[in-house]
């Protein structure tokens, strides 16, 4: 996985509310057995118009902000779906961290697993932030794990919580499979106790 | 003396191998997983790359669903080339790694959360996780099930083990009784408008009160499935005698002494008295009418007497413009009245909706009846089992006569992974539970509501409440 610790680069706003898997990553790219080729899907009914060129009004698709690599979102961003094509998708067109309110559960720990930062900030930071990254001249962020802050352009910093253990395997880019796997014996010893005790599950 | 526990606390007091931090987090033990064609590939690609085993085999079950075709006469062949290399790569995993597959001409075939309980494979007392959100439905059964990504997959089937932080509880209390033509999807439905497509996220919600403990296993299941919709990450109720007579006959359930023990068990499974939740709710059931959604989102949903919103009356600029949107997908104005909004499909399927009893439900509101002139109308079962079940008991005659197809099982129009996919511009009455633009396809309208009330709509081809179908008729 890929670390996470500093990063700074352009902030993207799509503010609306609910916006769910189907609509980050619809059905018609669910069709693989790999990863690949997941960025021409992302958004893909609001990135391209019907003859395949790019919506000039999607924000990703207006000069200013196609580089980004933040995107500011809504309340209850990724509900829906548990596919994790659309982090998968997100991870490909450059986006390494996603800042809102709220994530849908799974979609947010999908990003985890990702390497895709997932920021919760407070309805007051959440505006001000929304309100700098409308304009592209005031877009440029830079998110720093590490002192779980952003800085905007301007200086100004916004504190963010994130949980401890999630900040770790950020930071380090862990692999979580690797680090559960160290406790296999405790697993194992586990399970046999739990199995003995209900003959009906074993 | 320790303090009263709520279920979710004994759920993850049995199945903790080690705490983590002093944070809530765990590593947590699952007892079962489902995998299906579509997110299970790369889990397993990454066990293959990282010469990883699967911990424990006959604790997965794999099930062809999301992309095959339903179409009357079962066929192999998968419709397109993607489809058909999914289903070949469960195949071949399920091969390599050891697991059993109910491949897409078994007569155990069907959507996973149907599938999964008629098997006995999921029992009271069990966590849960497996590769889609709508894992949940098992609370139905007692049991703890929650949606994963693809990596949690291929975690899981490493370790038999999950990093999982504990949620807060929502304890959702229905008192009251519905009243006649209501199910427990209006139950859901109203829940969801309540609360809203992100009142439950952070959460896992448990279900009690009279209105619960009336309803049958299979009528919980629409409940704990859509629970979902509001962002409960796990929905359950306490097991009762309901559950384990439903239990009974199934295949996999234990036998014998180990039933007697699992039994034993499984009366402890229910939050003390006094146990603690985060946050309440209360809904009051018989103060219920049927519900119909009208926008994009499963919380925008209102009473079948209901009209559309008027964007203009929302103060909140950021929601103002969602509803101008949903209203403008949905091609709706401001004001329409819901009822008699005419429809091009109506669909009856999901893991919602489709077990034998929502056919049941269908086949009384249809026998006698004709679908309206330029309405298509679909069933698709749940489980190839329930279409068997349904052509025993005569429901499927009842559905043809009344000019329904009558398919194959599969997730179908719930997503259109396969070949049922609507058109832009279709409207369509659907038993399902995502609403989402694109959903059934790119530009296609969906309104989510009961089995019954879509069985109504085909008939009319407008919505309608399914109680004054008699009276129009
Ligand atoms: S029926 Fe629909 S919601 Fe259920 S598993 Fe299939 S696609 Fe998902």
């Amino acid at each position: 996985m890929q670390p996470f610790v500093r990063v700074s680069g352009v902030a993207a706003p799509f503010l609306a509310a609910n916006v769910d898997t189907d609509v980050i990553m619809p059905k018609q790219f669910l069709k693989g057995i790999d990863r690949n080729g997941l960025d021409r899907g992302l958004f893909f009914d609001l990135r391209w118009n019907p003859d395949g060129s790019p919506n000039p009004e999607f924000v990703l698709n207006r000069p200013g902000w196609q580089d980004a690599c933040f995107l500011v979102v809504g309340p209850n961003f990724g509900c829906g779906s548990s596919r994790e094509h659309a982090v998968w998708g997100l991870k490909q067109v450059g986006i390494r961290a996603l800042i809102g309110t709220s994530f849908a559960g799974i979609f947010d720990d999908n990003c985890q697993r990702n390497g895709l930062l997932t920021i919760a900030l407070d309805p007051a930071s959440h505006r001000q932030l929304a309100e700098r990254v409308q304009q592209a001249e005031t877009a440029r962020i830079e998110v720093d794990l590490q002192a779980q802050r952003i800085r905007l352009a301007d200086g100004a910093e916004l504190a963010f919580e994130i949980d401890g253990l999630r900040k770790q395997a950020l930071l380090e880019g862990l692999d979580a499979i690797g680090s559960t796997l160290r406790q296999a014996e405790r697993i194992r010893a586990f399970e046999e106790k739990y199995l003995a005790e209900r003959p009906w599950l074993a | 003396m320790t303090a009263p526990r709520t279920l979710y606390d004994k759920f993850l007091d049995s199945h903790t191998v080690s705490r983590l931090d002093d944070n809530g987090n765990l590593l947590l033990y699952i007892d079962r997983q489902v995998l299906n064609e579509y997110t299970s590939p790369q889990a397993f690609s990454g066990l293959r790359e990282a010469s990883r085993q699967v911990w424990r085999p006959r604790s997965a079950l794999a099930v062809v669903d999301h992309v095959n075709p339903t179409a009357p006469e079962r066929i192999a062949a998968m419709p397109d080339a993607g489809g058909a290399r999914q289903v070949d790569y469960l195949a071949q995993n399920c091969r390599d790694f050891g697991i059993e597959l109910f491949d897409v001409l078994d007569a155990r075939q069907g959507i996973e959360h149907v599938v999964a309980p008629e098997q006995g494979f999921i029992l009271p007392g069990m966590v849960v996780a497996a590769g889609d959100s709508h894992t949940t439905t098992y609370g139905a059964l007692g049991a703890f099930g929650f949606g994963i990504g693809t990596s949690q997959i291929e975690h899981l089937l490493a370790t038999q083990t999950l990093v999982y932080k504990r949620l807060k509880t929502l304890r959702v209390s229905v008192r009251g009784a519905l009243g006649p033509g209501l199910v427990s999807k209006d139950i859901v439905m109203a829940l969801i408008r309540e609360i809203g497509a992100d009142g439950a996220t952070g959460y896992v919600i448990e279900f009690a009160g009279p209105a619960i403990d009336a309803l049958s296993v299979e009528a919980r299941m629409t409940v704990c499935n859509m629970a979902v919709e509001a962002g409960a990450r796990g929905a359950f109720m306490a097991p009762d005698e309901k559950v384990f007579a439903y239990l009974a006959d199934k295949p996999r359930a234990p036998r014998g002494e180990h039933w007697e023990r699992a039994l034993a068990s499984w009366r402890e499974l229910r939050s003390d008295e006094g146990a603690r939740f985060d946050r309440e709710v209360a809904l009051d059931a018989s103060a219920l009418q049927p519900m119909v959604t009208w926008g994009t989102s499963p919380d925008q949903a209102d009473v079948i007497g209901g009209r559309v919103p008027d964007p203009a009356a929302e103060a909140d600029p950021i929601r103002r413009a969602d509803l101008q949107r949903a209203l403008r997908y949905m091609g709706l104005e401001p004001g329409q009245s819901l009822a008699g909004l005419p429809i091009s499909h109506a669909f009856i399927g999901s893991c919602t909706n489709a077990r034998i009893e929502d056919l049941r439900q269908v086949a009384v509101v249809v026998e006698g009846r004709r679908v309206a002139d330029g309405v298509r109308a679909m069933i698709v079962p749940g489980s190839t089992r329930v279409r068997a079940q349904a052509e025993r008991e005569g429901l499927a005659d009842i559905f043809r006569a009344a000019g329904f197809e009558w398919r194959q099982s599969g997730c179908s129009m719930c997503l259109a992974m396969n070949d049922d996919v609507l058109a832009t511009g279709d409207r369509c009455a659907s038993s399902t539970n995502r609403n989402f633009e694109g959903r059934q396809g790119a530009g296609a309208r969906t309104h989510l509501m009961s089995p019954a009330m879509v069985a109504a709509a085909a008939l009319a081809g407008h919505l309608i409440d399914v109680r004054t179908l008699s009276r129009e008729a």
